[in-house]
């Protein structure tokens, strides 16, 4: 197994999904497979070569500070789970 | 009403042989007998759609000659639809109804075609078999005991069977190529940022690239025409000219020089596969292209470099998905992280929960340099290969898989297997370059793609060399028996 069961579980909390106990076992080998075969990239010789972030070489488009879009709020809000006034709404964080 | 091409259908419509509200009564017909057997479709819309066709119906009578007006087609769940669910094969968006149209579904739309249908596809687009959708297998028209392949597996099944004469989907890995391949039909990954991606829902935004399938690279050329294009909206979208594709067709090949990438013809390839191609190859030599072997040295390291590159990529761009403005949420969550947690290890499968979690991984501290960077390196090394490659052809052939179409189940316990079934297909999304996958004969009655890979931008050349190729041929005519 190239990681461990603690490994999973942190890599699970970074990645805020909820992981049964029963289930973790069956993700560490899942991983371990997937790492292991990723693994020989190890063995490509990279010295010099600039890491490619993107197939095509790309300048990022700037255009004029001006509103571009209008302002649909009230058609994003009505597909949320739950909102108020205009407000999204999770449980408390702050007592 | 037997199964004309798109092409076919646009004379049909325009000769007054039927009306679009005729044609798109006679798809939801089919539609609505085959989706119990394929499982193709997330959505239907039958009325959305027959009240489109009767106004693209009124259009033409005002004189509208918009080039696909009143043709029928779907639309992969992963293209947003405005006021229809999007779902992307997830129970994260089993609800999910964009209050906008992503920019293909409004160029197509503009160009007048009818939508009917939202196609089913893998989870998020990750997938190489359609088995990995919250709403079931697709089955494949030609055997349903078998994949139709993945992540665009409905659109392929549909075009397939006859349902619509086009669909569009998007290719990360393969997910265009593979299924096109599986299910016998045309399919063409356009160069990254030549269709906009404003819209699409995110999988890996360095790979992830729309196109279309249809029965025959003319049809591709037709649909593309219209999906194509500069958009502001899309960061990466290409601000060059969308070349009448169609009207290039028909150039003769002769002198063009045609590479054959040897890492593509080696072991693993099954032989009928490998006799099918060789004629493939034969036919260009009798059109008069030449034929040489080229190297791509780096091959045998796309897979891996990909998969931590897409897998990367997922885990950041599927953070979005919170419970909170929009997709699945938990109930009664007891605090923020478990509102977060819970609605995400609800909302998402398997697959998708491994690829996010194997990503976070390669993106953590003290891993980052020795995978998702390695990987962004070794990423240049293959684009280098293709580069150096297109010194000396025009256009590379190959193999679009080294096995026909596998069994549902078959691979769905074992994702490196699953991944190494995209093994000839990966290279080409590193390098951002359009390829596409075309039928070039059967084996135990599953179809044979071979896929042609070209520069970047010289979608125009793989249209014509695909198109030199049917009309010698009639490997694309061939349809499924039950569904023909």
């Amino acid at each position: 197994m190239s990681i461990s069961r603690e490994q999973v579980i942190n890599i699970a909390s970074l990645a805020r999904i909820a992981i049964e106990k029963v289930d973790i076992g069956s993700y560490q080998g899942a991983m371990s497979d997937i790492l292991d075969f990723v693994g020989h990239l190890d063995a490509a010789d990279t010295t010099d070569i600039e890491p490619m972030a993107h197939p095509l070489d790309l300048v990022q488009r700037l255009r004029e500070d001006v509103v571009g879009e209008e302002n649909r709020r009230d058609d994003f809000q009505a597909i949320a789970p739950e909102t108020e006034q205009g407000l999204y709404l999770v449980p408390r964080v702050i007592e | 009403m037997s199964d004309p091409s798109l092409i076919e259908l646009v004379a049909g419509l325009a000769a007054g042989h039927y009306s679009s509200e005729e044609l798109v009564g006679d798809r939801l017909q089919r539609i609505e007998r085959a989706q119990p057997q394929l499982n193709t479709f997330t959505s239907v819309m039958p009325e959305r759609a027959l009240d489109a066709a009767r106004a693209a119906d009124q259009a033409r009578a005002k004189g509208s000659r918009s080039p696909l007006l009143g043709l029928p087609i779907a639309h992969k769940d992963i293209f947003c639809t405005r006021d229809v669910r999007t779902s992307c094969g997830s129970r994260m968006l089993e609800a999910f109804v964009p209050p906008y149209d992503a920019a293909v579904v409004e160029r197509l739309t503009a160009a007048g075609a009818v939508t009917l249908a939202k196609t089913n596809m893998d989870e998020f687009a990750m997938g190489s078999s359609n088995e990995n959708s919250y709403f079931g297998d697709v089955k494949n028209p030609w055997d349903v005991t078998r994949v139709p392949g993945g992540s665009s597996g409905g659109s392929a099944a549909a075009v397939a069977a006859g349902l619509v004469p086009a669909a569009t989907g998007t290719d990360t890995g393969g997910s265009i190529r593979q299924p096109a391949a599986f299910c016998g039909i045309s399919g063409i990954k356009p160069t990254y940022g030549r269709v906009s991606r404003w819209g699409m829902v995110a999988f890996a935004s360095s790979l992830d690239q729309g196109g279309v399938f249809a029965r025959s690279a003319a049809d591709c050329a037709l649909m593309l025409e219209s999906m194509a294009g500069f958009d502001r909206r899309d960061s990466t979208s290409v601000d060059r000219p969308v070349p009448r594709y169609g009207e290039a067709l028909e150039r003769p090949l002769k002198g063009l020089r045609i590479g054959l990438p040897r890492p593509y013809f080696g072991e693993g390839v099954n032989d009928v596969i490998r006799a099918r191609i060789d004629s493939a190859v034969a036919l260009y030599r009798d059109l008069g292209c030449t034929i040489q072997e080229v190297d791509l040295p780096h091959s045998e390291l796309a897979v891996a470099a990909y998969y931590v590159v897409a897998l990367a990529e997922c885990s950041s761009n599927l953070s979005r998905f919170d419970g909170v403005r929009y997709g699945h949420r938990c109930k009664n969550p007891a605090s923020l992280e478990d509102l977060y947690e819970r609605s995400r290890s609800e909302g998402f499968g398997d697959e998708v929960v491994r690829r996010i979690l194997v990503g976070t991984y390669a993106l953590s501290a003290g891993y980052y340099d020795a995978y998702y960077l390695q990987a962004q390196k070794v990423r240049r090394l293959i684009a280098g290969d293709f580069e150096q490659a297109f010194e000396e052809v025009d256009l590379l052939l190959s193999p679009t898989t080294p096995t026909t179409a596998f069994s549902l189940g078959e691979k769905s316990q074992d994702p490196v297997s699953m991944y190494l079934s995209d093994v000839f297909t990966v290279a080409v999304s590193l390098a951002g370059l359009p390829a596409m996958s075309i039928p070039v004969g059967l084996d135990a009655g599953l179809p044979i793609g071979m896929q042609l890979i070209a520069p970047h931008f010289a979608e125009t050349r793989l249209l014509n060399a695909a198109h030199a190729f049917q009309l010698a041929s009639d490997w694309h005519l061939q349809r499924p028996e039950a569904f023909s």
